[in-house]
């Protein structure tokens, strides 16, 4: 006899007369599946390409992290001025509703980033933009003696010497910039250097959305 | 010894430097730590579940950034201040969102992440399931009929030793006949 049946899984279907062979599946629905991994293939690839292009532009920012402060006023602080640099020093209370949009910069002359996005600082403060410094972790004779060198875009400047301040609004490095709009809340954030583009993309369209 | 088991020795013993250098890589400066090793074993714990957000792949407590420092600082003041390890995430969290965390938080943004490994099990029991299904339902080929057996008792008794053979054009045409004799 023919013991190999047995062998089979419950409910096979041993007696009746029927080709060797499952019917064969339908010709497209065999072409579809082949299609799958194909499409999935091509839907990765333009996600890739989409990602480094975006890199390459400025657009996508793998390592960009959003605040967590968006959408909150400034937390409370109260900074010591920046000697001799002829600024008054800043605090919380000149966020609270400003007359205009403003710009708090946090900086440092130790900072490579920030000499290389200082003439844009300055571009924005000469058309008007108020911009407030917090300078980062500097000595206040170097951080006076970078921007007597550069140039000083700032409205007011506090000195964060032991950086407590930078952590209560998030700051994980120096050049960080945030746009607090007329009722006091912080609407966007931007991690390093201000560039052209950047700001002609993002930042003034926004200073316009909120200047009314 | 044998210069061989020296050897051994010798490996394991470079196995055991390296393995212990991560370890010893963490926090440098003793003067950092809190008298107390119950709350400086809370706040090393605290911070293993801090990001750094400079090297965003260490956590505070392994990474030697200004920032890390100064946020392990923060944590280890907190608690000498008696501030409870929910309270300190929260302080931190409050301030760097949800990327801090290095354990994240289940929500809907991560609800994804979190449920991925139940999916990817589900997926596959479900395909297991469907290939025994389609096995199962695999039509198995017709009994042989009664003119089949007796050809296959042929065979079979031709290639019996000590059995006379049939002859060699029975096996040739007819239906399903295959195969020619070894």
């Amino acid at each position: 006899m023919t013991p190999w049946p047995m062998l089979l899984p419950e409910g096979v279907d041993r007696g009746s007369a029927a080709p060797v062979e499952a019917p064969p599946r339908s010709p497209w629905r065999r072409r579809a599946l082949l299609l799958v991994p194909l499409g999935l293939a091509a839907g990765a690839g333009a996600g890739f390409y989409a990602m480094l292009r975006g890199m390459q532009t400025g657009d996508y920012d793998p390592k960009g992290l959003p605040s967590a402060l968006l959408g909150k006023p400034p937390p409370d602080f109260a900074l010591p001025p920046l000697e001799g640099s002829d600024r008054p020093a800043l605090t919380a209370a000149e966020l609270r509703s400003p007359a205009r949009p403003v710009l708090v910069n946090f900086f440092a002359s130790w900072c490579l980033p920030c000499v290389v996005e200082h003439p844009m600082l300055t571009r924005l403060a000469r058309a008007g933009v108020p911009i407030m410094g917090v300078a980062y972790k500097d000595r206040p004779e170097d951080a006076a003696a970078f921007l007597r060198q550069h140039g000083n875009p700032f409205a007011r400047i506090g000195l964060d010497l032991p950086g407590r301040v930078a952590i209560d609004w998030g700051v994980y490095g120096v050049p960080e910039t945030y746009l607090i709009d007329r009722r006091g809340i912080i609407r966007w954030r931007w991690a390093g250097p201000l560039t052209e583009d950047m700001v002609s993309r993002e930042l003034e369209p926004l200073l316009r959305r909120h200047a009314a | 010894m044998t210069g061989r088991a020296a050897f051994t020795l010798r490996t394991l013993a470079l196995l055991a430097a390296l393995s212990a250098a991560p370890a010893l890589a963490a926090v440098g400066d003793p003067a950092e730590r809190l008298r107390d090793p119950a709350l400086e074993a809370r706040a090393e714990a605290i911070g293993r579940e801090l990001r750094c957000l400079v090297c965003q792949n260490q956590s505070i407590e392994d990474s030697d950034a200004d920032l890390a420092r100064d946020l392990r600082r923060i944590v280890r003041e907190q608690i000498a201040t008696g501030r409870s390890d929910t309270e300190v995430i929260r302080f931190v969290h409050d301030r760097y969102g949800d990327f801090v965390l290095l354990r994240p938080r289940f929500t809907a943004a991560t609800a994804l992440l979190w449920a991925t490994p139940a999916v990817a099990l589900a997926g596959g029991l479900l395909l297991i399931l469907a290939m025994r299904r389609r096995i199962a339902t695999t039509r198995m080929p017709a009994e042989l009929t009664e003119a089949e057996r007796r050809r296959l008792r042929q065979i079979e008794g031709d290639e019996a030793p000590g059995e006379e053979a049939p002859p060699a054009t029975s096996l040739r045409g007819g239906p399903g006949g295959s195969g020619t004799p070894a």
